[in-house]
């Protein structure tokens, strides 16, 4: 398997505080990899340091082996931040269609996209209702389309389940694992214990550090825990 | 050009946002009306007292729009004093001599224009040049002709900054300054597309604005309307591009408020609406910093003095300069947001 993401001592700090703390991380093409921790502990942070928002204050990240930040390497990423980076005024159709310029998409290419994407979170029969009388779950979706527009091979998305109702969130989860067979990678933070299960590996973090990282599998066979919850509490504990 | 987005993104959320287009163009042309009916007042019939004028003199004036009253020349001074007249009109040595009031500039514009019809009437053409004192002394006779331009200028400036500073403020505390900043766009198109959108809305603000106070509100205009689009484009660009450089050190659309007394305020006191000539030279120099010290100039050589290209073109290269240097420093302030 090809290496889409790999991470060298990556630390950063704002002003005096530290952040993030020598990670060193590496993420296969096609996996769903989970950066699971508390609020607090750098998730955050860190995404933005891969999406190339944030340049590290030391170390280093390559994404499919070019050095981040890239504004070419972007054409190729998908992000979905923590809040819903919509225009509220605008329409459902009128705020992808921005955003897919914005990627450089042609006048067709752009129509077909949206309609894609519109289908795939089920946003359709909405799509010409302006933002601002949709519902927080609406506009989660609907910032999960933005973020597919362009059909990226690395989707990185910042909480995409917060404030989602379990019907919704498992149809996300069905949408990414769909879109990971069709081989796009796929990062997810969270701070939801099960929702961590469903990820093919994971980085645990915590006050800037990577305390653990494996499949779910191997982390609670690691110390004989029946869930995740435990060896958060297992790592977590010892950390402190 | 992935500039275009942003424009067309902007267009299409001023037709949504109805409210903000009406302030940028609706709330200009109210309070310059307001202020054209509070400054302008044409119609105002002064009291005018005469004191010993020649029979023919004071028949032409009381022919005028005007309340004329004889007296003696003590009482017309001590009513003067009080306010009671706008202006004594006396005689020596063959010309009127007149002591207006000289508080209310419209007043005073009224009985010098008053003299002037009275005195066409009486010699048949010929001036009268009477000799003109103030009580309290000002020669600003016809304010709203006066600071007119001024005001296009201002109004332009201080809603396109405010309009344009707090939607590139919300771009931000609204995310989708940082989710623009997760795709290829550079830093220089989305600046460069907040000045090209908000562009095509303000030349269309400007002719509005302009036309109104012109054409309308009837404001004193000698020279070409097509330079006083220019000169309110320009202004309105660097407005923009100040308003967006300083929305990065506002967190909320409360501090973009705050900015008002501290960056719009200050350039109205030097805008030429106040008379600076007896200020301190290195006081005055202030003004030189200030985007509209040269749109208002500009804007009085046009309109009030109707002159050509040549006289203002320093004020139209140092407008585009100011537009040119806030938005260089505009694209280093969202390297905070993205180094790249």
């Amino acid at each position: 398997m090809n290496r889409m993401i790999a991470t060298s001592r990556v630390s950063h700090q704002f002003g005096t505080e530290h952040v993030l703390q020598d990670i060193d991380l590496t993420i296969d093409e096609g996996e769903i990899f989970g950066l699971l921790g508390p609020s607090g502990a750098g998730k955050t942070t860190l995404v933005k340091i891969i999406v190339g928002i944030l340049r590290p204050s030391s170390g280093t990240v390559d994404v499919q082996g070019i050095r981040m930040p890239s504004l070419q390497q972007m054409h190729h990423i998908g992000f979905m931040a923590q809040s819903d980076a919509l225009y509220n005024e605008l329409s459902a159709k009128e705020n992808l269609d921005f955003f897919a310029s914005v990627y450089g998409l042609k006048k067709g290419q752009r129509k077909d996209s949206i309609r894609s994407v519109l289908d795939v979170v089920n946003l359709t029969e909405h799509m010409n209702k302006p933002v601002e009388t949709f519902s927080g779950g609406m506009k989660r979706r609907l910032s999960l389309a933005a973020a597919l527009l362009h059909k990226p091979a690395l989707l990185i998305l910042d909480e995409p389940t917060v404030g989602i109702d379990p019907v919704l969130r498992e149809s996300i989860w069905k949408e990414l694992r769909r879109l990971q067979k069709a081989g796009t990678t796929i990062i997810v933070t969270t701070h939801v214990m099960d929702e961590a299960e469903k990820c093919d590996r994971l980085a645990l973090l915590r006050d800037g550090f990577v305390i653990a990282s494996g499949s779910p599998g191997e982390l609670k066979q690691g110390i004989n825990a029946g869930s995740m919850e435990q060896v958060f509490l297992y790592y977590g504990g010892e950390q402190s | 050009m992935r500039t275009w987005a942003i424009v067309r993104r902007i267009l299409m959320q001023f037709k949504r946002d109805k409210r903000s287009l009406a302030l940028m163009i609706v709330a200009p042309l109210f309070v310059l009306t307001l202020l054209w009916l509070v400054l302008d007042s044409e119609e105002l019939t002064p009291d005018i007292a005469l004191v010993d004028t020649p029979a023919p003199f004071a028949l032409a004036v009381e022919e005028q729009d005007a309340n004329v009253k004889e007296m003696t020349l003590e009482d017309a001074h001590d009513q003067l004093a009080e306010n009671e007249l706008d202006a004594l009109i006396s005689w020596e040595e063959q010309t009127p001599r007149v002591v207006l009031e000289g508080s209310d500039p419209s007043a005073n514009s009224a009985v010098l224009r008053i003299l002037r019809e009275a005195g066409a009437q009486l010699s048949e053409g010929k001036q009268l040049n009477p000799d003109v004192e103030f009580l309290h002394g000002s020669n600003d006779f016809n304010l709203f002709d006066n600071v007119g331009p001024v005001l296009v200028g201002f109004f332009v400036f201080f809603f396109v900054f405010i309009v344009g500073g707090v939607s590139f403020l919300r771009e931000r505390t609204q995310g989708t300054l940082e989710r623009l900043l997760s795709t290829p766009l550079k830093r220089g198109e989305i600046v460069t597309g907040y000045l090209i959108g908000f562009g095509i809305f303000t030349i269309v603000q400007s002719v509005i604005i302009a036309a109104y106070s012109i054409f309308a509100l009837d404001m004193f205009m000698s020279g070409s309307f097509f330079y006083v689009l220019l000169v309110t484009f320009l202004l309105a660009l660097a407005a923009l591009s100040l308003g967006t450089l300083l929305s990065s050190y506002a967190k909320n659309e409360f501090q973009m408020i705050q900015f008002i007394p501290l960056v719009i305020v200050p350039q109205v006191f030097f805008s030429g609406i106040f008379n600076l000539e007896t200020m301190e030279p290195w006081l005055r120099a202030i003004g030189k910093v200030m985007p509209l010290t040269y749109g208002a100039e500009a804007l009085r050589d046009i309109m009030i003095r109707g002159q050509g290209f040549e006289s203002f073109q320093l004020q139209i290269y140092v407008l585009g300069g100011f537009t040119v240097l806030f938005a260089l420093l505009n694209m280093f302030a969202l390297k905070r947001h993205r180094r790249l």
